[in-house]
């Protein structure tokens, strides 16, 4: 061995690094930090280089190799990272393909290692439990969660923040809903792989927005795709970020269990929300330390709805008979679309629709970051980081607002006034709008 | 030293003259101190700058040693006991696994645990989930671990804790004072000149004993003397890796040879070491031959280690002793590494006829203390002082109350306390903050950058200086007051020679990201600038720790 050969082992691509070994790429060129919208507006919290490459160094070598779990035998020197959003706006911008905001992201699940979680905390992970318990209290839960005085009583008590935008439960679940749909696990009498796709709904298009799930069926449909619904629970990703590791692992486990016999069977998995796609695509690996055959699997065959709907266009199998929707829309691409790395499909898929004149509000960050800004400690800081896309977007005056994220639909609805919808009922609407021009 | 005079003042008058201010100079001060003597210690670089300050910061427990060296391995664990206890805060409780690669010898894998009870180096089979478990980055091939009690020790802190306490009673320790002389009265020295080397002047000093500790120099501090010593320094090139890939000292169940241990040493871990003869302590280079060897065989161990990127290389000198009397035993068949690392206490009394010289020579970090301690006993045995060694008992200044070991994570832990942040940083990549540069400043300007950088930390880490270089020598600008353009100059020869210094460890080693680094570098202080520190005056080994 020479060092000639050295130097080409240690620059050649291989597997992926893990997360922890990935801060051996830092040049400290402060990238990150002039990309990190949170770090803009505070001091709480000092920017992804301080956090990310640069504190690892001083954190358990132990979490340095692939698949390793990391110990927690010892306290976490870390403090301020609790105040990273968590957006992922670093890792996108980092020229070196350090993965900061995943380092950030275990450095905060080490911070709440072994301690018990706060009830505020926990409480923020369990979505799909939420979810559930809302949906059979409504329309008392609606009442609670829409009333000032118990919003004050949330606030004081478990500091999710009195003004922060919370969801409406709606009265019927989307899984309630359907009918004919395949919803078990894969088996061989499954609709054929070709001719379907598997849905990942995700817990906001079934407990809070149906509608969305419906127009994603809808536009899959009219696309000649059978929808599969099988069993899933929430992705875990509200728990990942709030440092809940362990049960995010048992989220990911039994969707891992549902999904890979689909993926092997060669299905596509299409999801609505792009934070659900990129923590099947991505976090389960980076985050879960999941990294088996049928985790790859499941990440392989994971596609933003709007993602699959390009890919059909460009491969001229897209139906591209959409009525005229005659109006001007602002979108908002959401950060955790921008970790997926496949542009902004949805921008593509306007530019289809006759009248839509779509514009690209290019602010980073709209600030909730998931559970972030409903946090009471947070929640200025959230407002801060969307300021100038809430901004933007009451000087446009336009009525509706698209964005691919649920979080960040309720956050800017809140801020703004606006009415909030994803791209996929747009684009049911502009099918519709075809048909019913039609004679 | 062109400016040097001749002593003008009365000689300076003291019980114990001690030459070198590595760890074991640093210990004799304290243990003679301790005896109720005034002494004075001389080092002609920094304090700590030579051999103690570029080892691999390892607390040795003795395991390394126990098949061809049962009485270093013996004194090993006997020492680092002490260590524990007196000197917590420079110590890192790691702990060390010894494991069998499939390269390892059968015979020295099994035979490890009852080698280690023979010399009483506490041994622990340790099974290999949970090896695995704690060290994920390890070999998978693996086939057997035992737990052994070392650890990582930070060398400066400990060499500094010596000093203050000797300084507490009354004793000195001069850096950058050199001893050009030594005058002969028959059987006995009688003064000893003293070359200030930062002002040039020359001091005479008057000592009832002249003790060498001068390490792998000790033959040229005896040559003054006019006795011949002859010691056989050996090379030893050491890797720093920009993360520690294990918080436990990794080493392998084999006799011991090159890149075969592993020591994380606060943020870094080094892969050391080769062992290599070389003629002249002052000049050796770190050669591309023996990174590729230290790379190939610390493979063995973590096998991902070719993609994980390395700071800079550096080597430090043994101070081996292979005097005629060792020599002719005919031991020193298997090379270098058959020097004993046991030390000696060498009186050229009954030697060379020179009553009042000693050298301490040979040993190793681990042993500093028992070295100080034999060699402060021989001291007395010659001045007729009659006080017991206290060293042993004794906790050293500065290490804390109740916390013990240090830990990795103090330092962030520390800063985030205060709100973290990197407004505060000088070296974003080792957290000095202002304060703690400040701190130091106060307490050794007049010094170099890279006195700060062995008393903070300053510049170790991956940007090697590039960020932190031209704060701190702000700073220390500042400090020095008058004009602006009186400032600068001595403070730009300073910035370029620390970045030199930076540049010459990680030359060897400059590919990939850390290539990168240093153009960056490079054009922060060339490019901006307009500093030209990269063309490196010399060719001499990168410094200590990384």
């Amino acid at each position: 061995m020479t060092i000639a050969d050295i130097v080409a082992q240690a620059s050649a691509p291989g597997q992926p690094r893990s997360v922890g070994l990935s801060a051996d790429e830092c040049l400290k060129c402060n990238v990150c930090t002039t990309a990190c919208p949170v770090a803009r507006v505070t001091d709480l919290f000092p920017g992804p280089k301080y956090s990310g490459p640069q504190a690892q160094r001083f954190r358990l070598g132990s979490e340095l190799a692939p698949g390793s779990g990391r110990l927690s035998v010892v306290p976490s020197p870390d403090r301020s990272v609790d105040y990273c959003s968590g957006c992922g706006f670093c890792t996108t911008a980092c020229p070196a393909d350090v993965k900061i905001a995943e380092m950030n992201n275990r450095a905060r699940g080490a911070l709440r290692s072994g301690r018990r979680p706060r009830l505020r905390d926990w409480l923020l992970g369990q979505t799909d439990l939420t979810g559930r318990l809302g949906g059979l209290t409504e329309p008392l839960a609606n009442w609670g969660l829409h009333n000032r005085l118990v919003r004050v009583l949330i606030d004081r008590i478990l500091r999710i923040d009195r003004r922060a935008p919370l969801p409406r439960f709606a009265r019927r679940s989307f899984r309630s809903r359907l009918g004919r749909h395949w919803r078990g696990r894969w088996s061989a009498n499954a609709p054929a792989p070709a001719t379907s796709v598997v849905y990942f709904h995700g817990c906001a298009a079934n407990y809070y927005e149906p509608e969305v799930g419906q127009a994603a069926i809808d536009v899959l449909e009219r696309n000649g795709f059978t929808v599969i619904v099988p069993p899933q629970v929430c992705c875990g990703l509200p728990l990942i970020s709030n440092g809940l590791y362990a049960p995010a692992r048992g989220r990911a486990r039994s969707n891992i269990a549902v999904l890979a016999g689909y993926a092997r069977a060669g299905y596509r998995i299409v999801g609505t929300s792009t934070s659900c796609t990129h923590t099947l695509k991505a976090e389960y690996r980076e985050m879960l330390d999941i990294d088996d055959a049928d985790a790859r699997m499941v990440a392989e065959a994971t596609w933003d709805i709007c993602e699959l709907l390009v890919d059909l266009h460009a491969q001229g199998r897209l139906d591209t008979r959409f009525g005229a929707l005659d109006r001007t829309l602002p979108y908002h691409a959401p950060c955790q679309l921008r970790s997926h790395g496949i542009g902004l499909p949805a921008l593509d898929l306007f530019e289809l629709v006759p009248g839509l004149r779509a514009i690209d509000l290019d602010h980073d960050c709209c600030g909730i970051a998931g559970t972030y800004g409903l946090k009471s400690e947070k929640y200025e800081i959230a407002m801060a980081v969307g300021k100038p896309l809430f901004e933007r977007i009451r000087a446009g005056g336009a009525e509706q607002v698209a964005c691919d994220s649920e979080t960040c639909r309720w956050q800017i609805a809140a801020a703004t006034g606006a009415r909030l919808r994803h791209p996929v009922e747009l684009l049911a609407e502009a099918y519709d709008a075809y048909l019913a021009a039609e004679p | 030293m062109a400016r040097m005079t001749g002593p003008t003042r009365l000689p300076r008058i003291v019980d114990v003259l001690i030459v070198g201010g590595g760890a074991t100079g640093a210990g004799l001060l304290r243990d003679l101190a301790r005896r109720g003597l005034r002494c004075l210690l001389v080092e002609k670089g920094d304090l700590a700058s030579g051999t103690s300050g570029r080892y691999h910061g390892l607390l040795h427990s003795g395991a390394r040693y126990i098949a061809r060296d049962p009485q270093a391995a013996r004194e090993c664990i006997a020492e680092n006991a002490i260590l524990r206890r007196i000197a917590p805060a420079t110590i890192e409780e790691t702990g060390g696994l010894y494991v069998a690669t499939p390269d390892d010898p059968d015979d020295y894998v099994d035979a490890f645990a009852d080698r280690c009870d023979a010399v009483n180096v506490p041994c622990d089979d340790e099974p290999l989930a949970a090896l695995f478990r704690r060290e994920p980055a390890l070999n998978r091939q693996i086939r057997r671990a035992y737990r052994v009690p070392d650890a990582s020790l930070e060398p400066w802190q400990l060499v500094e804790a010596n000093l203050r306490d000797a300084a507490d009673r009354g004793s000195q320790a001069l850096p950058y004072h050199q001893v050009v002389g030594m005058e002969r009265n028959g059987g006995f020295v009688s003064s000893v000149s003293i070359a200030d080397l930062r002002s040039g002047t020359i001091e005479r000093v008057v000592p009832r004993i002249i003790v060498s500790a001068a390490g792998a120099w000790a033959g040229r501090v005896a040559a003054l003397a006019g006795i011949e010593l002859r010691m056989s320094p050996g090379k030893g090139t050491m890797l720093v890796y920009n993360q520690r890939m294990t918080d436990t000292v990794i080493a392998r169940c084999k006799p011991p040879g090159d890149g075969d241990i592993m020591v994380p040493v606060h943020t870094v871990a080094i892969l050391g070491t080769t062992d290599i003869p070389v003629e002249d302590p002052d000049h050796y280079e770190v050669t591309p031959a023996e990174i590729e060897d230290l790379i190939y065989e610390g493979e063995k161990l973590f096998p991902d280690l070719r993609r994980m990127r390395i700071l800079r290389a550096y080597a430090g000198v043994r101070p081996l002793y292979a005097a005629a009397e060792f020599a002719r035993s005919g031991e020193l068949a298997g090379g270098d590494r058959a020097i004993s690392r046991a030390h000696a206490v060498i009186d050229h009394e009954s030697r060379d006829g020179v009553a009042n010289f000693v050298s301490i020579v040979g040993g190793k970090l681990t042993t500093y203390r028992l070295m100080a301690e034999q060699t402060a006993d021989v001291v007395c045995a010659k001045l007729g002082v009659d006080q017991p060694c206290t060293t042993a008992d004794e906790v050293l200044p500065g290490q804390g109350s109740g916390r013990g070991y240090y830990w990795l994570g103090d330092r962030l832990a520390a800063h985030e306390a205060t709100g973290g942040g990197d407004a505060a940083l000088i070296c974003e990549c080792e957290l000095v903050t202002r304060p703690m540069l400040e701190a130091f400043l106060d307490e050794r300007m007049p010094c170099s950058l890279d006195d700060v950088r062995r008393g903070t930390r300053l510049g170790m880490g991956p940007c090697q200086g590039a960020f932190c270089t031209f704060r701190a020598a702000g700073v220390m600008a500042a400090r020095t007051g008058g004009t602006v353009a009186a400032q600068a100059e001595p403070v730009e020869d300073e910035l370029v020679a620390f970045l030199r210094e930076r540049y010459r460890g990680t030359r060897p080693i400059a590919w990939g990201r850390q290539l990168q680094e240093l153009w960056l570098s490079t054009g922060i202080y060339w490019g901006a600038l307009g500093l030209d520190a990269f063309v490196s005056p010399g060719s001499e080994a990168g410094d200590g720790h990384g």
